[in-house]
């Protein structure tokens, strides 16, 4: 796509050079003070039903003058002198840390505190550390180049590829244990494993979608909805005629599958954009009918008292009714509540593992295949007579089917569900996991679940900024890595087997790298 | 009758503010092919920058409407349109050649990001349009009357189609007769082809953001003069249904996304009149599938052609 030629360099002396950077400053930050000159200048206030306005104008002023400063030394860094970034990044981050640890001793210091909110402190000390850290990799890995050694990065990359089969096995043994493991107090413990609950559902969701988006190269917006409707599924079977959650979970899975059926049916035949907004469009019908359909639904208000699930028939409850065994009992052990946070622990973790096997399994079988060749060319699959309607649809079950799983899961330990979980934004952490982590790539899902869900719960205390680093870190990932994390598009299965190749074969096989790449 | 003329004025106004933001759609989707998720926030953007100018002016005491309209399209509408420059420039431009997902999960990513700065910076609750500006507009006038009820419609409304019809004639001339516009339509046509024949696309695509923010900007104030309140997530459901309307209209075609719009928003209101207020979204997104089933390329696209 990038047809315009280069622009060669022309030998201009330095103050020439210097006059068309401080142009581009200048460009950058005036861009930057129109940009935030009303919706952050100007704040409105609205008091007793008016409509009034106070101004911030020294924010807007700061942040114009950082970028102004950080423009010319990242441009500076770029042609490779990066040392005025790294002293540069170095001295702001020490100023401004400087004021944030003083700022309580005095009035003097806490006037020169740059903005209001305390977050926002954090950001003007992060970013000039980050230019210090990048300026200071620059400079290293020139040092290197120049003893004619590997950097340092690059060690470190060829070794994380190497370890890769391995780290699937270590993380598994990982969180086999992490349950025994010596996590601190009863509720540290009880906080962490919550967490990693949390992240393990969305590892089970990315998974799920990774069969539609990556492996069948369907774009689907509205995954929330099977999710929607698996939780919905046990939610009103269990509260209304008290089925057990064993019964309800392959229900659910039904449930969610022939929803993507009922989907799928009509727009499957449509070009990728197209099935996105349709889907996404069916998440947001799904999302309507629960809030307004009351009488099955409940409304906006949802379902309350969903029962938990149960240790294959055993509760695991303080108390239980007469007539009952509840698990503690029935083992000997005394009374922890921390059992059903393990125990749902290790109940998701299972799902998931069974949802990774059968995802691996149907890679291998001629449908799992179907679903590849279908990504890679539609036309040439209808030429070798495989049928693409059936082979999406398949695809689409298949992938509901596990959100209908996830979803009753949630259900079982949430208790209470309300349209409200079921937004737009959920299918769109889904599916950024999934493209996150590099499309196609299992492990990846895991990686980028676990930077995208887990690291924010961590700092829970971010509150309303969560969304906002959350929607900064998905564009930063995408310019970053745009192939995602682990970026590789390894065919499941090889005509001649890996690395032994004709060579006729192979240049077809680097055409076709060069088309997917695009 | 009488309120089936009534829903028909409140639809088209509905419909033209749908169909100002569906161009934006349409023109980016034709060019590089993506579904710019940010659109409907830079729409809702727009409509705070307008309501901020709007506090500005009347605190300067500026509230004669004709100039007051004036300055707030002229300095709104630009620095909108700077955000759509901004946007395609920080999120899609690194991503131009990659898969197709990257500058589509790019676009959510700053979505999210767009609509939770608003949310930060100016708070979560609803903003009233200044009553200094509101007391500005008369009273409806009536139209035609029978069995106690009324049809109406406000100098607002009226405002909003004559607004609509200028920004169209205005815009498709400039689509039809600039060089820009040829720039536009051929890089839409075969981008490889247009740069080697000294198309600078870079300026072409950027220019293509800037129309289409700017656009979605008048869209975001006539909602704040219409509705009188407005929120930081309005971007998210006015957005997909701004793109729903550029579906059917056929992507790609201008004409086709007004179109569209109209439909949509004709839609939406009868079904609200006629049938369920709560269920009006789901009336918008059948008939996008149902569009979609029996006609995919919209109502006014070309076939598309598969080149194998």
């Amino acid at each position: 796509m990038t047809v315009a030629v280069r622009e060669m360099p022309a030998p201009v002396s330095i103050a020439t050079v210097n006059a068309e950077r401080l142009k581009q400053a200048l460009a950058a930050a005036v861009i930057t003070f129109l940009l935030t000159s009303l919706i952050v200048g100007i704040q409105t206030v609205s008091s007793t039903g008016q409509l009034d306005f106070t101004t911030r104008y020294k924010e807007v002023f700061i942040a114009s003058g950082a970028v102004f400063f950080g423009s010319i030394l990242v441009s500076l860094m770029r042609e490779g002198r990066p040392m005025p970034a790294l002293i540069g990044g170095g001295a702001v981050t020490l100023i401004v840390g400087a004021i944030l640890l003083l700022q309580d001793s005095s009035d003097a210091v806490r006037a020169l505190v740059p903005f209001q909110a305390p977050i926002v402190n954090w950001g003007a000390l992060i970013i000039p550390a980050a230019l210090f850290v990048r300026a200071a990799q620059l400079i290293l890995e020139a040092r290197a180049k120049a003893h004619g050694r590997q950097a340092a990065s690059v060690r470190v990359g060829a070794t994380t590829q190497k370890a890769v089969p391995w780290i699937g096995i270590v993380l598994i043994v990982i969180a086999v244990l992490l349950p025994w493991l010596p996590l601190g107090e009863r509720t540290e413990q009880k906080k962490i494993i919550d967490i990693v609950t949390l992240v393990l559902t969305y590892i089970m969701l990315g998974w799920g979608l990774n069969i539609v988006v990556g492996l069948a190269g369907l774009l689907d917006l509205g995954y929330v909805a099977f999710y929607a409707v698996g939780a919905y599924c046990y939610g009103m079977l269990s509260t209304y005629y008290g089925w057990s959650f064993w019964v309800c979970l392959p229900l659910a899975g039904a449930a969610a599958a022939t929803f993507g059926v009922l989907l799928g049916f009509p727009v499957l035949r449509l070009r990728g954009d197209y099935l996105a907004i349709v889907t996404l469009g069916f998440g947001e019908m799904i999302r309507i009918i629960l809030i307004n359909w009351k009488v099955v639904t409940g409304g906006p208000g949802g379902i309350n008292q969903i029962p938990r699930a149960s240790f294959f028939g055993l509760p695991i409850e303080r108390t239980v009714p007469e007539g009952t065994v509840s698990f503690h009992q029935f083992f000997g052990l005394e009374y922890n509540p921390n059992h059903r946070v393990i125990f749902l622990y290790y109940l998701i973790f299972i799902c998931a593992l069974a949802v990774n096997f059968v995802t691996m399994r149907i890679r291998r079988l001629p449908l799992g295949r179907a679903w590849e060749a279908l990504r890679e060319d539609e036309t040439a699959c209808r030429a070798l007579g495989i049928n693409p309607t059936n082979t999406k649809l398949t695809a689409f079950a298949m992938g509901a089917m596990f959100a209908g799983f996830a979803g009753s899961f949630f259900a079982a330990r949430n208790q209470f569900i309300s349209p409200e979980s079921f937004v737009f934004l959920e299918s769109a952490v889904i599916l950024a996991i999934v493209v996150l982590g590099g499309l196609g790539s299992q492990i990846g899902i895991v990686l980028s679940a676990t930077v995208l869900i887990g690291m924010p719960e961590l700092f829970r205390e971010l509150k309303d900024y969560r969304m906002l680093a959350f929607g900064i870190g998905m564009v930063l990932i995408m310019i970053w890595r745009p192939g995602g994390l682990m970026a590789h598009r390894e065919p499941t299965i090889r005509l001649h087997g890996k690395g032994k190749q004709p060579a006729a074969a192979k240049s077809a096989v680097t055409a076709k790298e060069a088309v997917a790449a695009k | 009758m009488v309120t089936f003329i009534q829903q028909l004025i409140n639809g088209l106004t509905l419909g033209a503010v749908y169909g100002l933001i569906a161009i934006g759609y349409t023109m980016v989707y034709g060019i590089i092919g993506m579904i710019n998720f940010a659109h409907g926030d830079i729409y809702m953007i727009g409509a705070f920058q307008s309501l901020i100018v709007i506090l500005v002016l009347g605190f300067l005491g500026i509230t004669w409407v004709p100039l007051a309209l004036l300055i707030v399209l002229v300095v709104a509408v630009s620095l909108t349109a700077l955000y759509g420059w901004a946007v395609e420039r920080v999120a899609y431009r690194p991503l131009r050649g990659s898969s197709r997902l990257a500058p589509l999960i790019s676009a959510i990513g700053m979505s999210i990001f767009l609509s939770n700065s608003v949310l930060l910076l100016q708070g979560p609750r609803g903003k009233p349009l200044p009553s200094a500006t509101d007391e500005q507009f008369s009273a409806p006038f009536q139209l035609i009357e029978a069995d106690g009820i009324s049809a109406q419609i406000t100098d607002k409304q009226i405002m909003i189609m004559c607004i609509t019809i200028l920004v169209m004639i205005g815009f498709t001339t400039l689509i039809k007769r600039t060089s820009l516009g040829r720039q536009q339509r051929a890089c839409e046509q075969d981008m490889k082809m247009a740069s080697l024949l000294g198309v600078n696309i870079n300026r072409t695509i950027s220019l293509t953001f800037v129309m289409g923010a700017a656009l979605a900007c008048i869209a975001g104030l006539m909602v704040t003069l219409y509705y009188e309140n407005i929120k930081f997530n309005i971007g998210f459901v006015a957005g997909i249904k701004a793109f729903s309307a550029a579906v059917v209209g056929g992507v790609g075609s201008l004409p086709g996304a007004m179109l569209g719009g109209m439909l949509i928003g004709l839609i939406e209101v009868f079904f609200s009149a006629y049938f369920s207020v709560d269920y009006k979204d789901v009336a918008a997104f059948g008939v996008l599938v149902a569009v979609l089933i029996f006609r995919p390329t919209g109502l006014l696209g070309r076939p598309e052609v598969e080149k194998v």
